[in-house]
């Protein structure tokens, strides 16, 4: 039993409360991602797990074990930094082994942690290379090597693909995962990119302000957005979310919901339905993402395929009713239409 | 090409290079080669005019017990003041490289003997060293205990200009330290502490390999200002008492200025010389290769 069980905690920067009230679980063997926009606290939660940063209030318990005031060394975690935290003046082999040496690991054990470990990430050729001379990918590999010989059952992730281009990130995303699950990490990865939380998570914890926004599967979030931040969060291009007062639709009675949400894939073009401006065109191959004008709102509709239209057209666009989410004034969901 | 296009861009690299060329030439190497030149002649006088006289100054030199004397001092002074004043320095700038009350004021009282003009604190540490009335010798005083001329006793004069040298040096090194261990990047200490690794053992494993280019220079720097050593000893002691505080730049002054036997003092410097660039090559041959640079 090695899950992660956070209750109520609290971190204060001064005056700012960087982490306020958290509380989640992670089941064994499980990866939950830390979601947010920068300056959301996710960073901090992470270190506080660690035991890097202090615990101002609430408690963190892992594998059942309270660990709120525990050294970092003792809690059974490892970390990967976003800038790898390599040791620049040792070579890879060194910089794998450091921890291992560092807790006395046999010397023929500590070579056979290093052989698999360095078969799992791809680094047999590159053990005598110093990290400077690596390029990002494989710096990224060796800090997941130096993971995997830790041989810790936690697995803690702050942002570990920002530094890397977008081929290599999907490339490596695909690595971590795969490694996630074939060693049963239980795993926390805090990042404010929205696809990493969609195509990796067990569950995303997303944050806003130090506070949960909403906890659940990618699919939920995606499905259910608990307000309009989290609907505006994920997704590319984002959620349109509009004042229903400004839609000429009489379709939704005034019940209190002031705004309607509407994922840009469900809105389809048609001879009647909303009147909108298109002020620009963006095609993507398979697709083509269309920026609609209507009164002072923007929204964005994507179509498949291409399509004629040219700024300044004139169209009209229509979406089915189960598609539809409403939002109170203050933005949290009133439940499907 | 153009011939005259050609010339042109040799006319504008030599202007380029003229500033410098012409203060290095006139006060490194014009100096250098003269020294060497006028250390093969003679000492002249009024009757005896200079003339050339081969190694005859050399081998004078080695025949000198006093520039033996120096010589052993300076290595002894090297060896005392080197080694103590790096490992202080390095401590220091650990000390005040975290978050403490009042880090900036504690930064300000190490560097503050850097500050100072070394004639003024040959100064202080003259009215320190002083017999019976100097502040060591009234400390002895309250607990009993004998004054001692500090200064004037041949067995403690070297040892009490080493201290007073440390103390000067070890807060001026321990800029260029603090400056390198803000470089380095936090999570490096962070992945050690995730690691279980205990500070003493980062230092040595992490810290101590990463400030290596640091020590370097800092070395260089020590060892150049362990032979150039003068001020102090102008003040404190003139080389005495018997030469036992004598270093090789003091004698070198000594014989072109109290002497006037230039061309000795010329034969000493170019010795000098010779030593300070083997050193400073053989320390940037040897460590060289052992550092790493970011």
């Amino acid at each position: 039993m090695t899950g992660i069980e956070i209750t109520h905690l609290v971190k204060q920067w001064g005056e700012l409360r960087a982490v306020d009230d958290v509380s989640f679980t992670v089941d064994e063997g499980t990866l939950t991602v830390l979601l947010g926009p920068s300056g959301c606290g996710k960073s901090t939660i992470l270190r506080m797990i660690a035991g890097l940063e202090t615990v101002d209030g609430g408690e963190v318990h892992i594998g059942g074990r309270n660990v709120t005031r525990q050294d970092p060394a003792e809690r059974g975690v490892s970390m990967v930094f976003q800038s790898y935290a390599l040791f620049p003046h040792l070579n890879v082999r060194e910089n794998i082994l450091f921890g291992l040496k560092v807790r006395r690991v046999e010397p023929k054990e500590r070579e056979s942690r290093l052989t698999n470990a360095v078969r799992m990430v791809g680094l047999e050729a590159l053990l005598d290379r110093k990290p400077a001379q690596l390029s990002g990918g494989q710096r990224q590999r060796v800090a997941l090597a130096r993971t995997v010989v830790a041989n810790q059952p936690v697995c803690l992730m702050d942002e570990p693909l920002s530094n890397l281009d977008a081929k290599l990130r999907a490339e490596m995303r695909d690595e971590i995962h795969r490694l996630q699950r074939s060693l049963n990490l239980t795993m926390v990865y805090v990042t404010h990119d929205q696809t990493e939380a969609m195509s990796m998570a067990d569950q995303v914890v997303l944050l806003k302000d130090g506070q949960i926004v909403q906890i659940g599967s990618p699919g939920e979030l995606y499905e259910q957005p608990a307000t309009d931040f989290a609907a505006q969060f994920l997704g590319t291009p984002p959620m349109n979310v509009l004042p229903i007062a400004e839609l000429e639709t009489q379709d939704f009675t005034s019940d209190g919901s002031c705004f309607l949400g509407i994922r840009p894939e469900k809105i389809r073009l048609a001879d009647s339905g909303l009147a909108v401006e298109v002020s620009a065109v963006d095609y993507m191959g398979a697709e083509t993402v269309l920026r609609l004008r209507h009164h002072d709102n923007t929204l964005m509709a994507r179509i498949d395929g291409r399509t004629d239209a040219v700024p300044g057209d004139h169209l009209h666009i229509v979406w089915s009713r189960e598609d539809v989410h409403l939002f109170s004034k203050e933005g949290i969901r009133l439940g499907d239409r | 090409m153009h011939p005259a296009y050609n010339l042109m861009r040799h006319v504008y690299g030599w202007l380029l290079l003229t500033p410098a060329a012409i203060l290095l030439i006139a006060f490194t190497h014009y100096p250098t080669v003269a020294t060497f030149y006028e250390s093969l002649f003679s000492k002249g006088t009024a009757i005896r005019p200079s003339r050339f006289v081969g190694s005859a100054n050399y081998q004078a030199m080695i025949e000198d017990p006093i520039f033996w004397k120096v010589l052993v001092n300076n290595l002894w002074f090297a060896a005392g003041t080197i080694p103590v004043s790096v490992a202080l320095a390095i401590t220091m700038a650990m000390l005040v490289n975290r978050s403490l009350p009042g880090r900036s004021f504690l930064r300000m009282a190490y560097f503050t003997p850097t500050i100072l003009p070394m004639i003024a604190v040959a100064n202080i540490w003259l009215f320190f060293y002083s017999p019976d009335i100097g502040l060591i010798d009234q400390i002895l005083g309250w607990f009993g205990l004998p004054g001692h001329n500090w200064l004037g006793d041949p067995a403690t004069v070297l040892p009490a200009i080493i201290v007073m040298t440390i103390w000067k040096e070890a807060g001026f090194f321990m800029i260029f330290y603090l400056a390198a261990l803000q470089n380095l990047p936090p999570e490096l200490e962070e992945a050690a502490k995730l690691e279980g690794a205990s500070r003493w053992y980062y230092f040595r494993r992490v810290v101590f390999p990463l400030l290596m280019p640091t020590t370097l220079f800092v070395l260089v720097n020590a060892i150049l200002n362990s032979f150039k050593l003068v001020d102090h000893l102008f003040v404190l002691t003139k080389g005495g008492p018997d030469n036992a505080s004598n270093l090789l730049l003091y004698y070198i002054y000594e014989n072109a200025f109290s002497y006037f036997d230039t061309n000795y003092a010329a034969t000493l410097t170019v010795v000098l010389l010779t030593m300070l660039a083997i050193m400073a090559l053989a320390q940037f041959f040897f460590l060289d290769r052992r550092i790493h640079y970011r």
